[in-house]
């Protein structure tokens, strides 16, 4: 008797779960963005951040009233989630057409077949390599442009005047070298009795912009390479310049002790609360300083250098996703034309402080000379964006080289020759399937 | 439905059906009231039965399925079946094995620090007349405070010049490293995770406590026990099984919360420094949503599935021992 009951129950239970799988996969999708009058909609994806999203809002408008026609609908989602939201979504059929992406996952967009290249009549190679700063080939894969940025951004060095008035420092005359970024730094630092550090004289954080510095910036500076002209070798260990740059970096934790991982939890809190007097940051920093600390006596100037000039720059990019075809590839190239009209670049530096991505626009004489901009606008043309294959693999490797030094005591050389070991790793994984 | 007839006087002549051989479902639901109680009983636990195994079973099912393939979880092509290449992957994996150890050092440090604790506070509790209501409320504050703000104030206690090093500081301790420090940044999470779960395993406990008879206690103070000896041979056993059930609700929300403090503490976001605070479950999310390969962390949660069964399994054989009251 029992037997028969589960049996059935069993029974009843198959079916509603046959009905439930098989529902909803033979209705044929795609045409809903496209109705009877022609009219389309974009679906335009970027990462939460405010002053983006507001502009963005103001950009679409004007830019559907120059179009009429196409609707372009925005969606953000908060960084933290933005990659997991994409790849949740789009094995559902449900991506966006136009996607904003940082370039440094460009890579893994483009190796799992989610992006198409940019057309090459609308954005032909020759005009995006005379127009745009150079480190925009960051994207270019395989002979092609996959994304094109509206904005880049470049890292310079932060101080506080205030506190280099304090430690009898000139605080219209920041340190310009390796040397004097140093010797300022053990200037600025501060120990109690006990020997614990009270105030950094450099803010030290190898998670946030520190492996960029150490990379495009410092690296590039003692006249090293990080990558091979193909990008499939690391020559990070080729020159002596690169251990040069590692050993430098870690020095101001290290042997000069005037930085600590972790001081006030992190770089950016620490100068902001003025308990660190120098920090590595980018010029989206600005905004958000100017807004949390609106009392911060602080200057900018482009990164100290060795030998040779360099700062990192890295930018979020724009691309349009493989399955967009017909008049929706046609809005989406007009609506990316337009994000990166010199108009809306000029906006955006104003609204984001992301700086103009084409030469022509970033090197006028008022962002030059611009108290705040200058300093990283005057780095652009020198400025390198490190082509990423898995870009938070590559963070987790410098931070675990650093870390072994740092906390294990590790012979740095060692450290470093792993470190270069690693990351060739990756990129052999990377390769090994094109 | 016509066939439904409640009324006592028709169950009572049906409830011994004519002789029939074998009868079939449909006859039985027709004439048997039995069947049809129970049918309607049935009808009511299906629906929700689908809705658990649609949302529960089935992604667990799906899971296991993609843990045998390779699954780029951006890519929109072919998923092949690898077999258990994912499986060989993970175990040759420093960083996952090092996971699983810490996992298993933030149930068993999680696990004995909240039950202790827990009880104690339950028993202190649990002995006043005064201001009860007010001490569970302070106790149990913690466990439903956001975890990420937990996280941010124990990060900043315990920086390298925040309040517990300048509390060690003065009484002429050294400073200590904490979070910066591979060996010690794991307690400090694991602390973080204690007390914050102190409240509801003191719930817990105290009803447990007011579940044991008052007349054991007299009985055992006629016979002059010691209050120790009163703790060990009353309480514990009569609280035998509020131990076992927090102990493994204890051990899985470990394994759940182990994810948002070491996101929110760990020196680099990611179970730094150098890999000492990385959980199971913070593994799999950067397996899955920073390297997107599902193939490898559905592998892994495969893995801590089984270890999770197994240690539940073991803490119901171990901890359910009989006692002879």
């Amino acid at each position: 008797m029992v037997q028969k009951w589960r049996f059935a129950l069993l029974g009843v239970l198959v079916l509603f779960v046959i009905a439930a799988c098989s529902g909803g996969d033979d209705e044929t999708s795609g045409s809903e963005s496209e109705n009877g009058d022609g009219e389309i909609t974009l679906e335009y994806w970027q990462y939460a951040f405010d002053s983006k999203v507001t502009l963005m809002d103001e950009l679409i408008e004007e830019f559907e009233q120059e179009n009429p026609g196409i609707t372009i609908e925005q969606t953000t989602f908060p960084y933290d989630q933005y990659n997991e939201q994409v790849a949740a979504q789009v094995p559902a059929g449900r991506g966006p057409d136009v996607i904003n992406l940082f370039y440094g996952w460009v890579p893994s967009y483009v190796d799992a077949g989610y992006l198409q290249p940019l057309p090459q009549d609308a954005f032909p190679h020759e005009e995006i390599e005379d127009e745009f700063f150079p480190l925009v080939d960051a994207t270019k894969i395989d002979d092609e442009y996959w994304t094109i940025p509206t904005a880049v951004r470049t890292l310079a060095l932060f101080y506080n005047k205030d506190l280099f008035e304090e430690a009898g420092l000139d605080p219209e005359a920041p340190p310009e070298t390796w040397d004097e970024l140093q010797e300022y730094a053990v200037e600025l630092t501060e120990r109690d009795d006990n020997d614990v550090l009270v105030q950094s004289g450099m803010a030290w954080q190898p998670d946030q912009q520190g492996h960029h510095w150490l990379r495009d910036g410092l690296t590039l500076q003692a006249g090293g390479e990080v990558l091979s002209e193909d990008r499939r070798e690391v020559v990070w260990d080729e020159d002596p310049a690169g251990f040069e740059a590692f050993e430098y970096w870690l020095s101001f934790p290290g042997e000069l002790g005037t930085s600590e991982q972790g001081f006030y939890t992190d770089d950016v809190t620490a100068f902001v609360t003025e308990n660190a007097a120098m920090n590595i940051d980018g010029s989206f920093r600005v905004g958000t300083l100017q807004s949390d600390a609106p009392d911060l006596n602080y200057g900018i100037a482009p990164l100290p250098a060795q030998d040779e000039q360099s700062t990192n720059a890295s930018f979020w990019t724009n691309g349009i996703t493989a399955d967009v075809e017909g008049e929706k590839l046609d809005a989406s190239i007009k609506f990316l034309e337009f994000l990166t009209s010199e108009d809306v670049m000029e906006r955006w530096l104003d609204a984001t402080g992301e700086l103009p991505a084409k030469e022509a626009v970033a090197m006028q004489d008022e962002f030059v000379n611009d108290e705040l901009y200058g300093p990283f606008i005057e780095s652009l043309p020198y400025a390198n964006a490190h082509f990423f294959i898995d870009e938070t693999g590559e963070r987790d490797l410098v931070i675990e080289a650093a870390n072994k030094v740092l906390l294990e005591g590790a012979d740095p050389e060692e450290a470093f020759n792993e470190l270069v070991e690693a990351t060739q790793a990756l990129y052999d994984e990377y390769w090994s399937d094109k | 439905m016509e066939q439904l007839n409640t009324s006592p006087d028709y169950d009572k002549k049906d409830r011994k059906p004519k002789k029939r051989q074998n009868p079939s479902f449909l006859y039985k639901m027709r004439n048997n009231y039995k069947y049809q109680k129970y049918f309607f009983i049935i009808i009511c636990l299906l629906l929700p039965l689908i809705f658990y195994i649609g949302i529960r079973i089935l992604p667990t099912l799906f899971t296991f399925n993609v843990g045998f393939r390779e699954w780029n979880l951006l890519s929109t092509g072919e998923r092949p079946f690898v077999g258990l290449s994912n499986f060989v992957t993970l175990f040759q994996d420093e960083v996952f094995l090092k996971s699983l150890l810490n996992t298993f050092i933030y149930i068993v440090i999680g696990v004995i620090g909240q039950l202790t604790l827990g009880i104690t506070v339950a028993l202190l509790l649990h002995k006043i007349n005064r201001f009860v209501g007010l001490f569970r409320v302070i106790y149990f504050i913690p466990y439903v405070t956001s975890i990420v703000a937990i996280s941010w104030i124990f990060q900043w206690l315990f920086m390298s010049n925040g309040f517990v090093n300048d509390l060690l500081i003065n009484l002429g301790f050294s400073q200590q490293p904490f979070l910066n420090s591979p060996d010690q940044a794991i307690f400090v999470i694991s602390a973080a995770m204690i007390w914050q779960s102190i409240g509801f395993q003191m719930v817990l406990f105290l009803a447990g406590l007011s579940n044991i008879p008052e007349m054991l206690y007299e009985a055992a103070d006629i016979d002059g026990a010691t209050p120790w000896q009163k703790f060990w041979h009353v309480t514990v056993p009569l609280l035998n099984p509020t131990i076992v059930f927090s102990s493994i609700i204890g051990m899985i929300t470990f394994i759940q919360v182990s994810f948002t403090q070491v996101v929110n503490m760990s020196m680099d976001g990611s179970g730094g420094p150098l890999n000492s605070t990385i959980s199971v479950v913070v593994y799999i999310y950067q397996t899955a949503f920073q390297q997107y390969d599902m193939g490898l962390a559905s592998a892994a949660t495969v893995v801590l599935f089984l270890f999770i069964m197994g240690l539940t399994i073991f803490q119901m054989k171990v901890l359910t021992k009989k006692f002879d009251y």
